[in-house]
């Protein structure tokens, strides 16, 4: 099996060493290994001891002489403000004076920066040099260690994983029910349609699916801007005033708007492919049993549509939570999802681990759902048109 | 007894009324975004609304300016070269990896199918956020990232479930039987495969290279991630596009691009039917 032996390679093997990485992290504990030693019988009562000072000042030389004292400067800056300025002007001032290496090393690294006077800095550098460590997935539920290595909650003001996850769900929530109204009655109009006329209303819904996401994400940008379409529109209709221009981008209006969109497609094809397995003469039978239509709709029809319903919602919830495309483009700075921040971590803040676990987290509540989903649903069901 | 049918029928009336003007809007919700961009790609006006002149159909209110800036720009050009580049790289790898697949797992024979099956399927479910990152850091370490290989092998990845999904769709209706016909007939496997099978199964396999195509063509996430200036494919010059400088030459490409998912679209309908009628024709 080629294919099976290709896929583990470049695909689950990307994603095990990416868990992995959310959880191992030997950066720091590679770069200073002495110091950690060190710390190791340190337990977080005072400042460490001497010998801390002294293993620390030599590996921030070495370090600096090996040109790598940059990533580890910027590692610390994830969790300590000011870090690299700290380990920078530390190595620097170090290097200058080395001849006049009299008193402790404790004196002349808090006299260079008076964090190193600072126990909170020590005890974070210290939970920083655990290579295995839980660190990252506290930090994406806003928690992380404190000065003597209990688990608490970030301050308020850093507080932002659990608003976007909350933020993620409720959006994606909403976009399952918009799809599930809007997608409910088209797909019984196709379903019922005779097969020519089926087939071309399929196509209306089967263009978008093929059309390319930047395409429709562009064209949703081109309705709903403030110079954009729909408000001129809404203008020229005398509706709004011309500085009353309606704001729907840039915001979670925009992108539920533009997500329920792209995301139609996918509720009403599994809709549609369960409304067709279902005979007309269910409906008929009620009919002539004295069920009015409503009801036999509710009692008959309904039911049937389950499995529809059931496949529809969770294929477009488990699309929406890792979205990150539309939202980056039309959500402006209130309509970002969580994938945002896994994109901000690697490419602009460049904190791995973090990104890593943030996606750690989305992939499990992927595959649990689509557990739950293949459970309730039996699983070989997924169809696409 | 005959009131009341008639306040059924008084009830229904409006309620169909009411369903097919439902209808309507939402058809119109899901074409109306896309219509909308082909008339402005033709704007003289670098807007991205109509302007007077378009309105009232003043022949210098438009233009294919944006789409000489597409054939002229070397961003647009090199991006276009490595997006069809990268599609049909992606396409025939995926097409073979998932054809072989298909076949394998359709056999009765084979060892932990279900298993398999699941792992194959796995590139569907995962959201592409997580593959990009995963991919990204890994492939880093290795020395795919920012080349085209390394976007080619990820695309393929995304690809090949389709066509594991269409050619087996297309095996269910096989007959295996043929197999052993052609095999007493003394055709070797090769021979069999080639004048037996592959005409049967050759509608599944088209529609599966068509999928793995445009889901190729079209994605955005990974190439995001993956691809550095040099590797630039066509979603990423519009992402870019639409982030720093709003230029028209992006409803133009959309405007080639809604062209192109016409065309693959009614390939792709033309053999569904053609798959269906091979299948009932062989019953």
């Amino acid at each position: 099996m080629p294919l099976l032996a290709f896929i583990v390679v470049f695909f689950a093997l990307p994603l095990v060493d990416m868990m992995a990485r959310s959880f191992y992290d030997p950066k720091v504990a590679d770069s200073l290994p002495e110091t950690m030693r060190v710390l190791d019988t340190w337990d977080f009562e005072g400042l460490p001891p001497e010998a801390a000072y002294a293993s620390v000042a030599g590996e921030l030389l070495d370090l600096n002489e090996a040109g790598t004292l940059g990533s580890l400067a910027l590692q610390l800056n994830h969790e300590i403000a000011g870090a690299r300025t700290i380990l920078l002007r530390t190595a620097n001032e170090l290097d200058g004076d080395d001849a006049a290496a009299d008193g402790s090393f404790q004196d002349r690294l808090i006299s260079i920066h008076p964090q190193w006077g600072e126990q909170e800095f020590w005890s974070t550098l210290k939970i920083m040099g655990e290579a295995f460590t839980l660190r990252h997935y506290l930090g994406a539920f806003d928690h992380r260690y404190d000065a003597m290595g209990e688990i608490v909650a970030r301050p308020e003001y850093e507080q932002i994983h659990l608003m976007l996850f909350g933020r993620t769900l409720w959006a994606s929530a909403l976009i399952v029910l918009l799809t599930l109204l809007l997608g409910f009655p088209i797909a019984y109009h196709i379903a019922n349609s005779p097969p020519h006329v089926g087939n071309l209303l399929l196509i209306l819904v089967l263009l978008p699916f093929w059309t390319a996401l930047l395409v429709r994400t562009a064209a949703w940008i081109v309705l709903l801007q403030q110079q954009g379409v729909l408000n001129d529109l809404l203008v020229a209709l005398g509706l709004i005033s011309d500085d009353g221009r309606l704001r729907m981008m840039h915001n979670m209006t925009g992108t539920i708007v533009a997500m329920t969109h792209i995301m139609l497609p996918f509720m009403v094809l599994p809709l549609y492919s369960v409304m067709k397995s279902i005979p007309p003469v269910h409906m008929r039978a009620a009919a002539s049993l004295g069920a009015p239509p409503f009801l036999a709709f509710v009692r008959v029809y309904l039911p049937q549509t389950k499995p529809g319903i059931g496949a529809g919602c969770i294929l477009v919830f488990i699309l929406c939570i890792g979205y990150y495309i539309t939202p980056a483009l039309v959500g402006g700075r209130t309509g970002q999802f969580i994938s945002s921040f896994v994109a901000y971590h690697i490419q602009q803040s460049l904190n791995w681990g973090l990104a890593a676990a943030l996606s750690g987290v989305i992939l499990v509540a992927v595959l649990l759902l689509y557990l739950l989903y293949s459970r309730v649903f039996g699983g070989d069901s997924i169809r696409l048109g | 007894m005959a009131d009341q049918n008639d306040h059924y029928g008084l009830r229904y009336k409006v309620w169909r009324v009411v369903y097919r003007l439902l209808c309507v809007s939402v058809y119109a919700f899901l074409m109306l975004p896309i219509l909308v961009i082909i008339p402005l790609s033709f704007n003289a006006q670098p807007y991205f609304t109509f302007t007077r002149e378009m309105l009232t159909f003043q022949s210098d209110g438009f233009s294919i300016r944006w789409y000489q800036e597409l054939v002229t720009n070397p961003n647009w050009r090199l991006a276009i070269g490595n997006s069809l580049a990268i599609a049909l790289a992606a396409t025939a790898l995926s097409t073979f990896l998932g054809t072989l697949a298909a076949l394998g797992l359709s056999s009765p024979y084979m060892p932990f199918r279900k298993s398999v099956t699941s792992v194959v399927l796995l590139p569907l479910i995962v959201p592409l956020i997580v593959v990009a990152a995963g991919t990204y850091f890994f492939y880093s370490q290795i020395g795919l990232a920012q080349t085209l290989p390394g976007i080619i092998i990820a695309h393929t990845m995304l690809g090949t479930p389709f066509v594991v999904i269409t050619v087996t769709a297309t095996l269910s209706g096989f007959d295996r039987g043929l197999l052993r016909a052609a095999a007493s007939l003394g055709a070797t496997p090769f021979r069999t495969f080639f004048k037996v099978v592959m005409p049967l199964i050759s509608p599944g396999i088209f529609s599966g290279a068509l999928f793995a195509f445009v889901i190729s063509f079209d994605e955005p996430v990974i190439a995001l991630f993956l691809a550095g200036f040099d590797q630039r494919t066509v979603p990423i010059q519009m992402w870019s596009g639409i982030r720093e400088q709003l230029s028209p030459d992006i409803l133009a490409a959309a405007t080639l691009l809604i062209v192109l998912s016409v065309l693959l679209l009614l390939t792709a309908e033309w053999l569904r039917r053609r798959s269906a009628r091979l299948r009932s024709g062989q019953s």
